[in-house]
């Protein structure tokens, strides 16, 4: 994983979450205050435009860069949990020195971890952690169990979507959906959906290189 | 979507220099990150207040910004909560040296975006966190009670204390106590349109009502037909009774607050209907506050807050105030 490969996702991201933006905004109109698709549109774009400034900076320096640019320019829940995220990310051991799969997957669960500190969100509260948690546990597990990492991925993917499908009867009982009691039942979490898009564009992109 | 803006974009930059502009006798506002903070600096040895949170509520928190409440607020995109660049950078500006108090509202984004900022902060920071939304069970199991109205009387009675040499440790315990002390409830009868999205938040029926609102549209506990301003105001005044159960004699203060869509001639009509409850139930209105502090962009709605009074909180409360939004006793 370079700098350059984390341009290329988000350029593709943004694809992703641009084509579901109208499904991601009704989501969030039915359970929460309607501006978590403007967050996690306006933190892409945010991301894309650090290119030229991180694209020849050392992995650490450049994960802090997208950190600080998040945490300032999404605001809301969403800047300081993909804050924390990528905080976390560039405090990776030894990073600077490349980051095989293996060392990604590491930075990305200590990430998950700090995520879900910061929110105290755990699986089951219909949350994107419902699809972070999951995802990351299955990519560790991968790992440990010495899997191809294409067969990782492939997991990751379907745990994601099973995580994001598993929001849609839970209580919520974090965030702005808590406050709907029964009535968020049935919808699907939208930071969950978004999360869920953004596993499966990252996952299929190194699947098909 | 019918609003007075120009462009999505430029909605909040607007208003802000617009705000600046015409209360330049009392506030400063900065850009870039965003904040604004008093005319003059912070009195060397008083604790500096700094709130803020989604913008789309004014006047909170802007609006209380001057002599006798905030030191500084810091504004969010509409409906989204402030960065810890904003409030670091108002910190540095207003912090006289005896600590910066954060008086926060409890929504998710709010608490951890405070936090995040109270962490990077190298000087001596408190926080107090305003939880007076009775519409929602508070329990392990949840975000908890939302902050609301009762934020805006928290930094009259802290700011009042600040003012008057108060120290940090000092300020957090009056907010607190301020915060435990006060119960409020919301009604909305139409939605609101956060300008980016460009259509309201939520759909609701002409002869509905959201009962329990939250300060983004965001539901509370159940969507009833319309009723009668006498039967709204008394369900209201139930909920925070029953969970702030103010005793007969003790005083409180009735403080209505209008969400942005509603005449100050029915949010007087609420009062009216409101006094009535609780003329009856022998509970002494002692100070009274009527009028648009805590909004929900435009929309139709109200909410009533109860602040419990002891000799100390009414101190607090009559002393002199000069801000955009409140102003008495200068």
């Amino acid at each position: 994983m370079s700098v350059n490969f984390l341009i290329h996702r988000a350029k593709e991201i943004q694809a992703v979450i641009d084509a579901n933006a109208s499904e991601i905004e009704k989501l969030d109109q039915e359970i929460g205050d309607g501006d978590h698709i403007f967050n996690v549109q306006r933190g892409i774009k945010l991301v894309i435009e650090l290119e030229a400034v991180i694209k020849d900076l050392p992995m650490s320096k450049a994960l802090n860069q997208i950190a600080m640019k998040v945490l300032s320019g999404i605001g809301g829940s969403s800047g300081a949990l993909f804050g924390t995220l990528f905080m976390t990310m560039a405090r990776g051991n030894d990073i600077d020195n490349g980051v095989d799969y293996k060392k990604a997957i590491e930075i990305f669960a200590d990430g998950v971890e700090a995520v879900k500190q910061r929110g105290k969100a755990d699986v089951g509260e219909k949350t994107m952690m419902d699809v972070l948690i999951p995802v990351s546990n299955s990519l560790k597990k991968g790992v440990e169990d010495n899997k191809d990492v294409k067969e990782i991925l492939q997991e990751a993917i379907e745990v994601a979507e099973k995580g994001m499908f598993s929001t849609k009867d839970l209580l919520a009982t974090k965030g702005r959906a808590s406050f709907l009691g029964e009535r968020a039942k049935g919808h699907i979490d939208p930071g969950a959906r978004s999360s869920q898009l953004m596993i499966k564009t990252v996952c299929e992109s190194v699947l098909n290189s | 979507m019918k609003k007075f803006m120009n462009s999505a974009d430029d909605f909040l930059k607007e208003s802000l220099q617009g705000f600046g502009a015409a209360h330049q006798d009392i506030v400063n506002c900065h850009y870039d990150p965003n904040f604004i903070t008093r005319a003059t600096p912070t009195k060397e040895g008083k604790v500096a207040l700094i709130s803020g949170g989604g913008s789309g509520h004014e006047p909170m928190h802007g609006g209380l910004v001057g002599y006798g409440m905030l030191d500084a607020a810091c504004p969010g995109f509409v409906f989204s909560s402030p960065t810890p660049d904003q409030m670091l950078a108002a910190a540095e500006k207003v912090d006289s040296g005896a600590g910066v108090l954060f008086i926060v509202k409890n929504y998710s984004g709010d608490v951890m975006n405070f936090q995040m900022a109270a962490e990077m902060m190298q000087g001596p920071n408190e926080s107090v966190l305003t939880n007076d939304d009775v519409a929602v069970e508070d329990s392990s199991f949840t975000t908890g009670r939302r902050g609301v109205a009762a934020t805006v009387v928290v930094e009259k009675i802290v700011g009042s204390l600040a003012e008057h040499g108060g120290s940090l440790q000092e300020c957090k315990a009056l907010g607190d106590k301020v915060n435990k002390n006060s119960g409020s409830m919301g009604v909305a009868f139409s939605s609101c349109t956060v300008p980016a999205a460009g259509k309201p938040n939520f759909d609701i029926g002409d002869d509905e009502m959201e009962f329990g609102v939250g300060i983004h549209g965001e539901p509370g506990r159940r969507r009833d037909k319309m009723k009668s301003a006498q039967e709204i105001t008394k369900e209201l005044l139930e909920a925070i009774n029953e969970d702030l159960k103010p005793e007969a004699n003790e005083e409180i203060l009735l403080f209505v607050n209008g969400m942005g869509g509603t005449p100050l001639t029915e949010l007087y009509l609420i009062y009216d209907n409101a006094k009535n409850i609780l003329d009856k139930k022998n509970i002494k209105i002692s100070r009274s506050l009527v009028g648009n502090y805590c909004t929900s962009l435009e929309m139709q709605g109200a909410s009533i807050t109860l602040t419990k009074l002891d000799e100390e909180l009414l101190k607090h409360w009559d002393s002199s105030v000069h801000t955009a939004a409140m102003r008495w006793g200068v």
